[in-house]
């Protein structure tokens, strides 16, 4: 089974060839988002961080604006700072070009250029000379067993664990046996469930790890001294029939599918086994995503039942409704119905081969709706305070 | 279809649309067949009560434990917030 991919010159397969534009610092958003704006072919990221953190906090947000840039789905890299920050772009910019030496890299400092309209300028002469170059690569056949999916459920209702969540777990298995791999996230959406996920574990070690990042989840909950739910779940998930987050990680656990679990995993750590991967990531559905393509996700499909409209920057982000009012309500942004599960038009294994076909055809080339939109989000896990 | 049964050994199930109170809604759980009447409106996607739930009892969605009840349940009844505890993440209690 082949997708139409790109292959890097260090063996690794990218579905998209993006031109990235990343401030290593809050202060270098304006200059980059210019950047990105005046030259068509590039994608960019905007973040909060990059000054004033400390100790592993400053090495994770660091970490993740090089996997970003590393990223196979990434061409070439523009990195934007402002000259004085704690996370410099000097290092995020030597960081991604020792990683991968092939790649163009280019890197702007807003003092030194003389402000930011020439560090605009300097950074939209690259990006045009970057986007150029990256048009003329060719895709190729590739193995689907290559390819690293990303799951996320996000807005839940009652029909997440009924219809879009099952059937995401159909195309999960589907990918795992043709060789990929599938990442479950969002450690707080498995508490409840995660005797069920561990009861998966390859073995006792790994059994062990489901229940200490639980553990060390919950104790960040309870740590606030007030009862979880109203954070999670949250309004919109009550609203939507979910009463506690137990009945909503019980449903959301069904994305993963059935196939064994292989190995629990740290945030935004490189995700190196095949098969099935659990990824220790917050709940905050941006948070998740920008952590699991850090990792090395490629695409990732995401189920729906209150509706979302976000997506990566680099990996495409395939939208999947519970249910069919849904599912037209906000067809902009939705790429597929699994709403025919509740009205009995399709089973849950029809509605999982349309997904699987879908994030091969994605992953060759067609764009799911929240690229086409221009979606951007990115939002990287804080586990340490702003000095 | 109206509701749905996730598991046989649950004793709430999820609507798929939304039902009036004294709604007569047929329920299917494994092999049997039975009529419950809803004492509540029950909104799309929410859950009512298969059998009588006493205070404190498991209340039980995927054949697993979703909470316990905070008080007595009828049959029928609507089962949700206002009557379910989550027993994780409690920093309150």
């Amino acid at each position: 089974m082949k997708f139409q991919g790109y292959r890097r010159p260090d063996g690794t397969v990218g579905i998209r060839n993006h031109v990235l534009v990343i401030p290593s610092v809050v202060c270098a958003n304006r200059v980059a988002r210019g950047i990105s704006q005046q030259v068509s072919g590039t994608v960019w990221v905007e973040h909060q961080h990059g000054c004033t953190q400390l100790g592993a906090d400053a090495d994770l947000t660091a970490h993740v604006l090089v996997a970003h840039g590393t990223h196979p789905n990434v061409y070439g890299v523009i990195v934007v700072g402002l000259g004085c920050e704690t996370i410099r772009a000097q290092d995020i910019a030597a960081a991604i070009r020792k990683q991968c030496p092939y790649k163009p890299v280019h890197l702007v400092i807003i003092q030194d250029e003389g402000g930011s309209v020439k560090a605009t300028a300097a950074g939209v002469t690259a990006a045009r000379a970057m986007v150029g170059e990256a048009s003329g690569l060719a895709r190729e056949p590739i193995d689907a067993g290559e390819l690293i999916l990303g799951t996320e459920c996000g807005g839940s209702d009652a029909c997440s664990g009924i219809s879009a969540n099952p059937a995401l777990g159909v195309a999960s298995d589907m990918l795992i046996d043709a060789g990929g791999t599938v990442i479950l996230a969002e450690t707080t959406e498995i508490i409840g469930a995660e005797h069920l996920v561990a009861a998966r574990a390859v073995d006792d070690k790994v059994a062990k790890r489901c229940y200490e990042v639980i553990d060390r989840c919950e104790a960040l909950a309870t740590g606030m001294g007030v009862d979880m739910r109203g954070g999670q779940p949250t309004p919109g998930n009550i609203e939507g029939g979910l009463s506690s987050i137990e009945e909503k990680s019980l449903g959301c656990i069904y994305k993963a599918g059935s196939k064994p679990l292989q190995d629990v995993i740290e945030y935004a750590a490189p995700i190196t086994k095949k098969g099935l991967v659990w990824m220790d990531t917050p709940g905050q559905d941006i948070e998740q995503i920008t952590g699991m393509v850090a990792g090395g996700c490629h695409l990732v499909v995401f189920t729906t039942g209150r509706g979302t409209c976000c997506g990566s920057p680099i990996a495409p982000t395939i939208k999947v409704a519970t249910t069919t009012p849904l599912f037209h309500k906000m067809n902009d942004n939705i790429d597929l119905d699994a709403g025919t599960v509740v009205t009995g038009e399709e089973t849950v294994a029809d509605v999982g081969r349309r997904i699987f076909a879908d994030m091969l055809a994605v992953a060759s080339g067609k764009l799911a709706k929240a690229e086409t939109l221009g979606f951007n989000d990115f939002a990287i896990n804080r586990i340490g305070p702003t000095m | 279809m109206k509701a749905i049964v996730m598991k046989p050994a649950d004793n709430v199930c999820t609507v798929v649309e939304t039902v009036e109170s004294g709604t007569a809604v047929a329920v299917q759980s494994g092999d049997g067949k039975t009529t419950i009447t809803v004492v509540d409106k029950i909104p799309f996607g929410h859950k009512f009560a298969l059998r009588a739930i006493k205070q404190g009892e498991a209340v039980k969605k995927y054949g697993e434990t979703i909470g316990l009840a905070t008080r007595d349940i009828l049959p029928g009844e609507h089962v949700h917030v206002h009557n379910l505890e989550s027993c994780r993440g409690r920093g309150d209690k």
